[in-house]
């Protein structure tokens, strides 16, 4: 993992305030931030691993743990929530075994849910990483679900 | 720092009153100033505004809106107004939703006075709901703010996170629900510690100050040194001692017994005990800052349970309780068998200058010999002779808060952060000034974070770094030959002796490649001005004098002396090493380095003394020890110093500290040399006494007395003062410590303006010759003290024992942030000890794995003089082929390894490089 942080780094070498954008590259290359990308960017851009953890967690982009292959994110907002998301995103739930924010044991799936995709008229709405699947139905979610979880 | 820029003043009005003010304070500064109370929660003088709080708006004539007054700064005819009923109203709103997160029962409860008599059982809750459930009741700021803006109610419904306490740290406790998120504690570790910890973590209703990942302090980089706890305005970081213990009774001002820095401390006393210590925020040495050892590390030794409280005589192989009149009178009996060359006294640097004042008269004048010595000649003799040649003066030139003013530091030798954490925060603010810093330390030490060029030169190496250095500044002409001309001497001769320092034979040497040698020296020579800082990397080698004549050629080769900011800034190690030295506690000078040797001096002391005094130098530490050990000295009065762990090949020490007909130690515990003593008199530790300290920048400070000496113990002074009566001398009557002051000043011309009225208000560098004399922050302004700066010829001497097939390892020893010397006081500190346990052997991963050693394995680390176990800890931090140890911790006594080889004109052993072979076990 050393190579390859140090790879990403080097990109950003000697450029001031260029921390998010770091952040976003390791994410990028991880799909997490791990402790030691922290501990790396710490002595690279001499900072303190708490300042960036700070900046880090303030933005609910990055996350610390390590993330499923694909992100499975089920809408709750308005239009979606009326047609019944709630019921969809328990039944991703039970599948998966996990809460929303969690990932798989497997690492295959990672769980979120949204506030709205702006697909309103699709509602209710399941995005599985740039994939849009509308009008679900408790059993078409766990056809779909299927195929990224063989896949 | 621009000597003699002019600060314009403006005037200005502040609710109706006049007040000047210089250009550049804010509005707060001059209010505050002019003792004009307005209310603020996020300010902290330490810090830069932050402007966050809002609680220090005000009303500005011609200026939209509520501008924060610590953030804005004054102009000319300005009209503030800083108590409106409009500024009121907005106040208690902002306060209000600063509360609807904080217990605040109490804060607007008008039953709050009260209610003090329940505190001691409403604490019985686990849960601070509410003021009188507080630690920090009765000094919250939120409580005075609250009071000020009159805030009675919060209409708003309140909200309990219910947050853990945590209490990770072994000193602190931190309960976030009383935290309102003024950033203090977070900007004061980033800002001014540099350690950063801390940080605002996550998001909106869930933010919260913690570390990163939320991992323990100590795995964040946490130094426990207590500045947060000190920035709470609130009850969320409460030191965990004297938690509950409410207001002092009394706060004594006083000078930290520790480290050289010399830091300002105020001692709180309740019940006669010391329940809290804080640093003093108004003062030129610390300014609010102070180190975990400091802050957390003195009520405990002060009041711990092993302190010697009554003397010990040893009777039949056992040390038996006795009384003083007893102790004394055996002890003035057998010394009076012992007068002249086979008496030595080893005298302490952790004891005021009035107690080493008399330590060296009692030894010259009562027992007839200059016989005396102390740990300096373990530390810092290489400075006082290397710098007395070159300059005239062996102590630091420059003081400690010019530093921050530095455009180039170099720091060598050194771990600042560790030895003398607070002057590191200076180094730190020049770096954040935008100071250039070279760190020249084989190991990766915490400066080296901040360091634009660090170089890792092989220990040993410094003369041949440093004249490689300057050779290259020569032959790239950044030389100031101006200043060489005019103010110095011998500067041919040492030329010549650069010839030999090219870089090939530099890089060679010292390890480090030459093109960051040529940047290191053309850093240092074209930022201007400059400052050399070192410490025992450079003084404990056996060519340490040596290492010490290079950095004055150095500093004067680029004209870096003699202004501010500038200077050789040896930093000394105990909190009176200084002073000790001044005072005369060495073998060859009287007090102000006045030498034995030169009859118009000896008759002024013969005068002053009434009696007839020895010309003749006496032994040097070590010198006593090698005497000791011949049978040559017989008799041996130490005070305050544990040779056994501190000496180089101190298992040749303890054999001949065995052998002696008598020996007596005062000290406040009974350690590890005491244990062969034949009498052990209690003696007052620093709290308990009044009397003075020198710090590392010359400053003479008061030591004052805080609470009554424990059990029996006496001050040092008062017992030398005993025994020299009791052999019937004259000229010991002393009531306080101030009448020996009063003495030394008559004696010291360097210390002739003090006087213990003068030091109450401040302390005073020396040389401060006469009662009107304001003290010398910079030494050879102009002029070198011993008239021309002498530039010194070198040539590169290895150390003594160099790795070899046998011995593969180089083992240089050090200190750690969190232990004292030989831990006589610190490893009595549970929280200390809860931190840094045992001494362990820093190891690079490479040798590690050559040798087949994991992180935390035992082994054992053997030299040619003997051998300890200690666990491992595998670390990039050592370099290859170079194993640490600190040498605080007797079970794994760095020193029974290191090589006693001596420095040819300082009699300083070779502390820092012996050979060693490392064993796993």
């Amino acid at each position: 993992m050393r190579d390859e942080l140090a790879e990403i780094l080097a990109e950003y070498g000697g450029e001031k305030g260029a921390l998010i954008p770091i952040l976003q590259r390791i994410q990028e290359k991880f799909g997490y931030l791990p402790e030691e990308a922290i501990s790396e960017i710490a002595k690279f851009s001499r900072m303190a691993e708490s300042e960036i953890f700070g900046v880090a967690s303030f933005y609910a982009q990055f996350y610390f743990t390590r993330r499923g292959q694909h992100t499975v994110k089920v809408c709750l907002g308005t239009a979606c929530h009326v047609r019944g998301g709630e019921r969809i995103l328990d039944e991703v739930k039970r599948e998966l075994g996990v809460e929303s924010g969690g990932t798989t044991k497997d690492y295959k799936l990672s769980l979120e849910r949204v506030a709205c995709f702006g697909s309103c008229a699709l509602a209710p709405v399941m995005v599985i990483d740039k994939n849009v699947y509308g009008r679900m139905t408790i059993a078409k979610a766990k056809d779909i679900l299927d195929e990224y979880r063989r896949g | 720092m621009v000597v003699g820029q002019e600060t314009r003043t403006i005037d200005l009005t502040i609710d109706g009153q006049q007040v000047k003010a210089k250009e550049g304070a804010t509005v707060l500064e001059v209010a505050r100033e002019g003792g004009i109370y307005i209310p603020t929660l996020c300010y902290h003088p330490s810090l830069t505004p932050y402007g966050s709080c809002r609680m220090c708006i005000v009303e500005i004539e011609n200026i939209r809106g509520f501008p924060t007054a610590c953030t804005t700064p004054v102009t000319e005819s300005m009209v503030v107004n800083t108590n409106t009923p409009q500024l009121q109203e907005l106040r208690r709103n902002i306060l209000e939703l600063a509360l609807s997160e904080h217990p605040y029962a109490c804060l607007i409860c008008d039953r709050r006075e009260r209610c003090q008599p329940f505190h001691i059982t409403l604490r019985k809750t686990a849960v601070t709901s509410g003021c009188t459930m507080c630690p920090k009741n009765r000094r919250c700021e939120l409580q005075e703010v609250v009071d000020y803006v009159g805030l009675t109610e919060v209409r708003l419904s309140p909200i309990y996170r219910d947050l853990p306490i945590l209490r990770d740290s072994p000193f602190f406790d931190r309960d976030y629900n009383l935290c309102i998120l003024c950033g203090r504690c977070v900007r004061v570790c980033q800002e001014v510690r540099g350690a950063g910890a801390i940080a605002f973590t996550y998001r909106g209703s869930q933010a919260l100050v913690g570390t990163a990942f939320d991992r323990s302090l100590q795995d964040s980089g946490c130094q426990f040194c207590g500045a947060c706890v000190d920035a709470c305005p609130t009850g969320a970081l409460m030191e965990r001692s004297g938690k509950w213990q409410g207001l002092p009774e009394s706060t004594v001002t006083t000078t930290c017994g520790y480290c050289g820095v010399g830091c300002q401390l105020n001692l709180e006393i309740k019940g006669g005990k010391i329940v809290r210590v804080a640093p003093v925020l108004d003062n030129s040495v610390n300014q609010g800052q102070a180190c975990v050892k400091g802050r957390f590390g003195i009520a405990e030794f002060v009041h711990h349970p092993q302190r010697l409280t009554t003397p010990l005589i040893q009777r039949n192989g056992e040390l038996v309780e006795a009384s003083w009149d007893e102790a004394l009178t055996l002890v003035t009996k057998r010394l009076a068998n012992y007068k002249g060359n086979q008496f030595a006294f080893i005298s302490s640097a952790k004891c005021t200058n009035e107690e080493n004042y008399l330590a060296q008269k009692f030894t010259r004048m009562v027992m007839a010999t200059n016989n005396i010595d102390h740990c300096a000649r373990l530390c810092h003799a290489p400075t006082v002779a290397g710098l007395a040649q070159a300059f005239g003066s062996g102590a630091m030139t420059n003081s400690i808060n010019e530093i921050k003013d530095a455009a180039c530091i170099l720091v060598i030798g050194s771990n600042t952060s560790s030895g003398h954490p607070v002057i590191a925060l200076e180094i730190i603010k020049a770096v954040r000034n935008g100071g250039k810093l070279i760190v020249a330390n084989p190991r990766e030490i915490e400066l080296c974070r901040y360091a634009d060029i660090w170089l890792r030169h092989f220990p040993g190496s410094d003369v041949a770094l440093l004249m490689g250095m300057m050779r290259v500044i020569i032959d790239e002409e950044l030389a100031d030959l101006a200043f060489v001309e005019e103010q110095c001497q011998d500067f041919d001769a040492f030329r010549e002796s650069l010839i030999n320092f090219d870089l090939d034979l530099a890089e060679k040497v010292t390890g480090v490649t030459s093109d960051k040698i040529v940047e290191a020296a053309r850093l240092y020579a074209t930022h201007k001005p400059a400052s050399i800082i070192y410490a025992m990397g450079i003084t404990q080698h056996s060519h340490g004098t040596d290492n010490v004549s290079a950095t004055a050629n150095l500093a004067m080769l680029a004209g870096n002396i003699g202004k501010p900011s500038t200077g050789v800034n040896p930093l000394r190690g105990q909190n009176n090493v200084q002073g000790a030295c001044d005072l005369g506690a060495l073998p060859n000078v009287y007090t102000a380095y006045q030498r034995v040797d030169n009859p118009d001096i000896q008759k002024k002391f013969e005068t002053a003394w009434v009696c007839s005094l020895d010309a003749s130098p006496g032994l040097t530490l070590p010198e006593m020890i090698e005497a000791a050990y011949s049978g040559q000295i017989k008799a041996v009065y130490l005070m305050g110093e544990n040779p056994l762990l501190s000496e180089a090949d101190a298992g040749h020490a303890q054999e001949a500290l065995s052998k002696l007909d008598f020996l007596v130690v005062q000290d406040i515990f009974l350690t590890e040399t005491a244990q062969l003593a034949d009498v052990v008199l209690p003696a007052a530790s620093f709290a308990e006494k009044d009397g003075t300290f020198t710090n590392t920048e010359r400053r003479i400070q008061r030591v004052r007395k805080a609470i009554e000496p424990i059990g029996n113990a006496k001050p040092d002074w008062w017992i030398i003062c005993q025994i020299a009566k009791r052999l019937e001398a004259e000229g010991f009557d002393f009531e306080h410590p101030s009448q020996i002051m009063a003495e030394i000043a008559s004696l010291t011309p360097s210390y002739g303006g003090i006087s213990y009225q003068r030091l109450e208000e401040c302390g005073l560098q020396w040389p401060c010759p006469t009662k009107d004399h304001p003290g010398t922050p910079i030494l050879h302004v102009g002029k070198f003290v011993r008239g021309l700066g002498k530039f010194t010829p070198l040539e590169y001497r290895p150390p003594a024992e160099l790795p070899d097939e046998e011995y593969p390892l180089v083992l240089t020893t050090g200190r750690s942030l969190y232990h004292f010397h030989t831990g006589t006081m610190t490893r009595r500190v549970m929280g200390l000890n809860a931190i840094e346990p045992e001494g362990v052997v820093e190891i690079n991963p490479v040798d590690a794995s050559h040798l087949k050693i994991a992180d935390g394995d035992k082994v054992k680390v053997i030299s040619r003089r003997g051998e300890v176990i200690a666990k491992v800890r595998v670390t990039e931090e050592s370099p290859p082929k170079v194993v640490f140890m600190t040498f605080h911790f007797a079970e794994s006594a760095a020193n029974i390894l290191t090589n006693p080889a001596l420095d040819p004109v300082s009699k300083i052993p070779e502390f820092k490089v012996c050979a060693v072979r490392v064993e796993k076990v």
